[in-house]
């Protein structure tokens, strides 16, 4: 059946919307920067050295937390098992934790007090010091592991089960037909995404690095705003991570190769590999040892907490509830904007995948300031600016798992839905959207919980009493009361937790039927 | 511990109340304003006093506070902004944004206070916090010559650790990088702010962390724990100035004129013990806590003045940057 000439197949011009908003949140709010600076100075050495170590620990970073989650996300897409669901989704709690937290909770393993250093005094070994390089990357490992889990499991799920089983029939090596090419689709878009979120490392790479020998180009970006008022040498090393970021993104692009061996019939896989002992040994040990790795810092936070709940002041319940709304309101935007753009496609993707991680977070909040400033007060609209920023921070995430599951479901499903005539928004209705529904459930969890925890640019804009969770969190903290701020923490990574819980478990709801 | 209850309503409102009274808005770091912080108490003494409607906004720390000004130029709402201390005051006084204060008075400060645009409402000395159990060293010499450790903040992201730097640089002049060379071995490591360090230091990661003579005051008086103190050094103990200035472009001069001259009142001065944890520039009538009175008390208070401060901070980054980089 021809198909009527100029028939929109799927409606493009959201998508463009959506990249155009992206380019100015983050290039448009650099020009603003720049507008105000006075003088146009170079880099310093300083500012040399913290563009080398920051580019050292990023690839450190991603490329072990790359390598650690294959086999962990291998293990977790061939094992059936009880409390498999609430694994995948505690091991995704780092990720979404606020970093101060979660850098407490590591050195309650790792520091010079911690579980580690205490067991290896008990059997007579000297003490291990966390700080440096290696504690550093040994924390964005924390933290991104869970996230390149979820990526390569997902890749791992979207092998059509009639291809295990046909490998299984012929007897064919499952690797090197199935498991190899996804890879390589995978993996470089994983690594990426790390890649560019260790760029922007700043309180993470200064608490564990042990001193300026970690100075990251978003500490320098910090004093060139905050001490020195160098708009001009913030701008410019905020550019300078956005060429970094998009070399990066572009290099992913390039070596992902999407993986065409032809549609399934879109059912769940049953594995026939992997019954050997030897593998199922080295499944459970990669699971037993990502778990405790990725738990046993969280378990410790949350004791912690539950001491100082009793200490936590009445104004948690406002800070709750404008968390709360601001995490909802920044979802739909990060979904919305997702899908428009997945939908659409092509560059614009790329761009928009890699932009706002790049993005210095000061940098967007101080260009947003300089241009909201003139025509309102900023405190105003602290709120709608705080879920907008955060919808902005979330969208790459949601992009890297929405995006293949769209072009899959448009590939598989597109040449039959356009015969039949479902073009438009029905196409997007009708087809994507409940192909997708576990990609968007997972992307959803994550956008909510991110923002949940994300202080974001609320305390650029807000005054005292529009405090969001993470903004009272740190202002107990800021106040000698630990004890209260261990509390408001593990409030938060309850509700971050729950959050993501409740979407990704009406997205895989979805997936599993 | 007794909070306020706020009306969750009034927290949920996102636009701010129109007020009929005069509001004089005051530019302040965001633990001066918070709900235990000294904020709230002194809005209600100075509304009690000005029949106005005084609104604190809180913008980060003091840093934060002053670059928030410098992007708003002529164009803030600020009346007043309050807590910069004097390694800022350079840089504020040189936008050109603040009028003199029009304020003279007696202070209960170790030195003369002499600056005629910035009004000072509370002091400290900085100071390494630690467990009364571990062994103090009487300098910084003996310090970089023990195997104690310390957790420290970065010059340049954190006002405390700008502190440290001015203090070395006050104390040792041309010997200030050697200092640092020297102590980089017993530096466990340096933190964004202030916070951050002093969880490190009370998760035992550190034997000792930068802060002030007055933080053991916070845990002997609101926590009845005496287990901390803080060491004196003979070289001196630089101290933190934070200071108020009048914006000259106010819509309420008066206003702003009479808030300037309240902070040296016992309205404002008798909060800040218990809520900032520093020491008031006027002693309030009934005195200090109990419980101050067993803080340690340095010898000698070093202090540069706003100019020397800017002047050297860059150079005194620099030397700590490098000997620590190495």
């Amino acid at each position: 059946m021809a198909q009527r000439a100029g028939a929109v197949i799927v409606p493009r011009w959201p998508g463009a919307i959506v990249i155009a908003l992206v380019l100015l949140l983050t290039v448009g709010t650099l020009i603003a920067v720049l507008t105000r600076a006075d003088t146009f100075g170079g880099l310093g050495s300083a500012d040399r050295a913290a563009i080398s170590f920051t580019l050292l620990q990023a690839v450190l970073s991603a490329a072990i937390s790359v390598i650690a989650a294959i086999p962990v996300a291998r293990a977790l897409s061939r094992r059936r098992f009880r409390g498999r669901s609430i694994l995948i989704t505690l091991l995704g709690a780092p990720f979404i934790l606020p970093v101060v937290v979660a850098v407490m909770g590591l050195l309650a393993v790792f520091g010079r007090n911690g579980l580690l250093n205490d067991a290896l005094t008990m059997i007579g070994a000297g003490r291990v010091s966390i700080y440096g390089l290696a504690g550093v990357v040994l924390a964005h490992v924390f933290f991104n592991l869970p996230l390149a889990v979820r990526m390569i499991l997902q890749g791992w799920q979207s092998i059509p089960a009639e291809r295990f089983r046909l490998a299984a029939a012929l007897d064919a090596p499952v690797f090197s037909l199935l498991e190899r090419p996804m890879l390589r689709a995978v993996l470089p878009g994983a690594f990426a995404s790390i890649f560019l979120i260790c760029l922007t490392s700043f309180a993470v790479a200064l608490i564990l690095g042990g001193g300026p020998k970690a100075t990251t180009v978003e500490l320098a970006i910090y004093q060139a705003i905050r001490f020195d008022f160098a708009l001009d040498r913030a701008a410019f090393l905020a550019a300078i991570q956005f060429a970094m970021s998009l070399v990066a993104a572009g290099i992913a692009w390039f070596l992902a190769v999407p993986d065409a061996s032809g549609a399934g019939l879109d059912r769940m896989a049953r594995r026939w590999d992997g019954a050997s002992i030897f593998s199922r040994l080295s499944d459970g040990l990669a699971i037993v040892v990502a778990a405790a790795f990725l738990i046993v810092p969280l378990v410790l936070v949350v004791l912690r907490g539950i001491g100082g709940l009793g200490d936590v002041p009445v104004q948690i319940w406002p800070a709750i509830v404008r968390s709360v709304l601001v995490a909802v309101v920044s979802t739909s935007l990060t979904i919305l904007a997702a899908v428009a753009l997945s939908v659409r496609g092509g560059r614009g993707v790329v761009v928009a995948s890699a932009l706002p991680l790049a993005a210095s977070s000061l940098v967007v909040g101080t260009g947003l300031f300089i241009m909201v400033q003139p025509i309102l007060n900023p405190a105003k609209i602290a709120l709608p600016v705080t879920a907008m920023m955060n919808a902005l921070m979330a969208l790459p995430f949601a992009l890297r798992i929405m995006e293949p599951a769209v072009t899959k479901a448009e590939r598989d499903f597109g040449r039959l839905s356009t015969s039949l005539g479902i073009v438009g928004w029905a196409r997007v209705r009708m087809v994507i959207l409940p192909r997708i529904r576990g990609s968007l459930g997972f992307a959803a969890g994550l956008a909510a919980a991110l923002s949940m925890g994300d202080l974001g640019v609320i305390a650029l804009f807000a005054t005292s009493d529009q405090q969001t969770l993470p903004l009272l969190m740190y202002q107990l903290m800021g106040s000698y009361r630990t004890d209260a701020a261990s509390g408001a923490a593990l409030i938060l990574l309850g509700l971050s937790l729950g959050a993501f819980w409740i979407c990704d478990k009406w997205g895989r709801h979805g997936a599993e039927n | 511990m007794k909070y306020s209850t706020l009306p969750l309503v009034a927290g949920l409102s996102f636009i701010a109340t129109g007020a009929i009274a005069d509001t004089l808005t005051v530019y302040t770091y965001d633990g001066f304003n918070s709900d235990w912080g000294p904020g709230p108490q002194i809005e209600a003494n100075f509304e009690a006093e000005c029949g106005c409607d005084l609104e604190f906004v809180g913008a980060g720390d003091g840093a934060a506070v002053l670059s928030r000004l410098r992007l708003e130029g002529d164009n803030t709402d600020a009346d007043i902004v309050l807590g910069l201390d004097t390694n800022l005051t350079a840089a504020a006084a040189e936008t050109g944004l603040f009028a003199a204060s029009g304020v003279s008075g007696e202070y209960d400060l170790p030195i003369d206070w002499t600056d005629e645009t910035f009004v000072p409402f509370d002091w400290g000395y900085f100071a390494f916090v630690a467990g009364k159990d571990v062994a103090a060293p009487a300098n910084f010499r003996e310090l970089a010559d023990s195997d104690l450790s310390i957790v420290i903040q970065d010059p340049r992201s954190s006002t405390p650790g700008l502190g440290l730097v001015m203090w070395i640089e006050a104390a040792y002049g041309d010997d200030a990088a050697s200092i640092w060379a020297d102590l980089a071995d017993n530096i466990v490591t340096v933190t964004p702010g202030w916070s951050e360090a002093y969880g490190l230091f009370l998760e035992g990661e550190a034997d000792a962390v930068l802060s002030y003579t007055t933080s053991p005051a916070y845990h002997l008086i609101a926590e009845e724990d005496d287990t901390k103190t803080s060491w004196t050094f003979d070289e001196g103990h630089y101290m933190q100035v934070e200071v108020a200035g009048k914006i000259a472009g106010t819509d309420v001069p008066e206003l702003a004129d009479q808030f300037m001259a309240f902070i040296a009142t016992e309205g404002f001065q008798s909060v800040i013990p218990l809520t900032n944890w520093m020491y008031p520039v006027v002693t309030p009538a009934e005195g200090l806590p109990a419980g101050f009175e067993t803080l340690s008390t340095p010898e000698t208070a070093l202090l540069f003045s706003a100019e020397d401060a800017a002047a050297k901070a860059p150079l005194a980054i620099d030397a700590w940057r490098n000997a620590l980089a190495q």
